[in-house]
């Protein structure tokens, strides 16, 4: 028995995220483009560059409403965890699951708290680069994405390229500014036979790097 | 008052129930599948539809309908402007400032009808006090480029934009209580020309207005639509202080700047490398592909009424 039991979602966890999108949409008129895969309720990883706290709303409120009830976000603890406050908006509201980079027991290991949110059927948001980036590029991948895909290669693992969401909500700032986001979703990413952990990111990093819709721009 | 809006949505009713049933005829002729042009013509009507409901909605709140429904235009031409253009993270309070503060700030002003601030509230203020902000933040990467965006985008869809709804301000003797109407002719004239100019060039369209700007513009589908709109424009001098021959002179000049604004729209868009402002109108593109036109000919229209109707 795993110590994460996920449940349905609660009342409050349900308004939150019909809230939340509708907010999203209401902001940034947020679509998404399904470049390379289609929406499907099948148990996926969706792993996405990571800029602002709203990467994971909007990322969130472009899958359908079945889907996003049992997809949850992995949110550092370092952070989410600080306050009764942020782990009550993390855990009770938008339903992610926080892991520690400072774990010290097997049970509080990063990957087996994912996987073990996989073993419920449950599908996962994850941030590869490990915090939310403030330079113009994708930081290198964090080993997490291979230790899953090791560990479960029926789980498909989707790049979601979010735009322009450091230009809505930058970090350190609280107030959005009205953007147009889209969020391009691509073709599943899939560990090659005998392929090796580093090339495996790298590979990964750049199918996340091709969805940029506008990769020659500086902003 | 309530005769003419009859007649009007009348009218736009019998237009668009025409345009819908000959996009249907010509689709249930047309080889199958459906040329890209065909379905792109039935989804701007279906979208015609749309506009012309809500824009009737607004219409029957008066004056609170027509203030919060520009306010809103305002706000998503702004927001598909500044997605388009170059800034950084340190323009992130102008950037709040032009949607916070510089939309519902101008539209108070057209409401309370505060003429003199009005008309300088953004080409004097703002021009002046957000580079200052900008400045004062220290950023000077790509200065100028991004406090020039910073402008063009709040004159075009704020500034421009709410020359609409204050036209209901004007003070037009003999016309008193019915300058709602003064909306409804600029809108229909203005997008009816639009419209015209699409079909003329669709169907003579030859010789190319200006290749390196807007492929889809015709000398043929411009004279066509002038020529058209203008006699719509004498057509619906009953709705209007001006006598036929006047209301076709104003209808030229608005249509010949909502021509020149979509011009200039398409020079930006090219510079900027994208063929539409957004999605928000399905078969038209952005809120700033359907207004471009709107967004240039509003304020000249505005100031001819004003100069040449008002004490």
């Amino acid at each position: 028995m795993s110590k994460l039991a996920l449940r349905t979602y609660t009342l409050l966890q349900t308004v939150t995220s019909v809230g939340l999108s509708a907010m999203a949409w209401a902001v940034t008129g947020v679509r998404p483009i399904w470049n390379g895969s289609q929406p499907s309720d099948r148990q996926r990883i969706y792993f996405a560059n990571h800029t602002s706290h709203g990467d994971f709303i909007l990322l969130s409120a472009c899958l359908s409403e079945t889907e996003r009830a049992k997809t949850h976000a992995i949110a550092a603890a370092e952070y989410w965890g600080k306050s009764r406050l942020r782990r009550f908006i993390a855990q009770d509201m938008l339903s992610s699951v926080l892991i520690s980079r400072q774990w010290t027991s097997e049970a509080e290991h990063p990957i087996s708290i994912m996987l073990s949110v996989l073993e419920q059927g449950h599908s996962l948001i994850i941030f590869p680069e490990g915090t939310r980036n403030t330079s113009d590029e994708l930081l290198p991948f964090r080993s997490g994405l291979y230790n899953l895909s090791m560990a479960r290669p029926d789980v498909e693992l989707i790049p979601c390229w979010i735009e322009n969401m450091s230009r809505v909500l930058p970090k350190g700032q609280f107030l959005p500014v009205p953007l147009l986001c889209r969020v391009v979703f691509g073709a599943p990413v899939a560990l090659a036979p005998g392929e090796e952990r580093r090339a495996f990111l790298q590979r990964a990093r750049e199918a996340l790097l091709a969805l940029d819709p506008r990769p020659d721009r500086d902003d | 008052m309530r005769h003419e809006i009859s007649i009007l949505i009348i009218g736009l009713f019998v237009v668009l129930s025409t345009a819908s049933v000959t996009a249907g005829i010509l689709s249930m002729r047309a080889p199958r599948p459906l040329s890209a042009t065909l379905v792109n013509l039935t989804q701007r009507i279906n979208a015609w539809w749309v506009m012309v409901a809500l824009m009737t909605v607004a219409f029957f709140f008066g004056r609170y309908g027509m203030t919060i429904l520009f306010a809103l235009i305002s706000f998503a031409a702004l927001r598909e402007f500044v997605t388009l253009t170059h800034s950084r993270r340190s323009d992130h309070w102008v950037l709040l400032g032009m949607f916070g503060i510089v939309i519902p700030f101008q539209y108070w002003l057209v409401w309370t009808a505060w003429y003199g601030l009005f008309v300088i509230f953004i080409p004097v203020y703002c021009f002046l006090l957000m580079p200052a902000i900008t400045a004062l933040h220290g950023d000077t990467e790509r200065f100028l480029e991004r406090v020039s965006a910073q402008q063009w985008a709040i004159m075009i869809s704020v500034y421009c934009v709410s020359h609409v709804p204050a036209l209901l301000t004007l003070n037009v003797p003999g016309f008193e209580g019915r300058n709602l109407l003064l909306i409804a002719f600029l809108i229909i004239v203005v997008q009816g020309s639009d419209v015209l100019q699409y079909i003329f060039g669709k169907l003579f369209g030859k010789h190319r207005f200006s290749p390196n700007v807007s492929p889809s513009k015709t000398w043929e589908g411009l004279i066509g639509g002038l020529v058209a709109s203008s006699l719509l424009g004498a057509l619906l001098s009953f709705i209007t202080p001006f006598s036929p021959l006047q209301a076709s002179a104003v209808a030229f000049v608005a249509c010949t700047m909502g021509f020149l604004g979509g011009l200039v729209a398409s020079a930006i868009k090219r510079d900027q490398g994208v063929k539409d402002w957004g999605h928000l109108i399905e078969g038209h593109g952005g809120m700033l592909d359907r207004t471009d036109s709107l967004v240039f000919a509003a304020p000249i229209f505005f100031h001819i009424v004003r100069y040449f109707w008002t004490v």
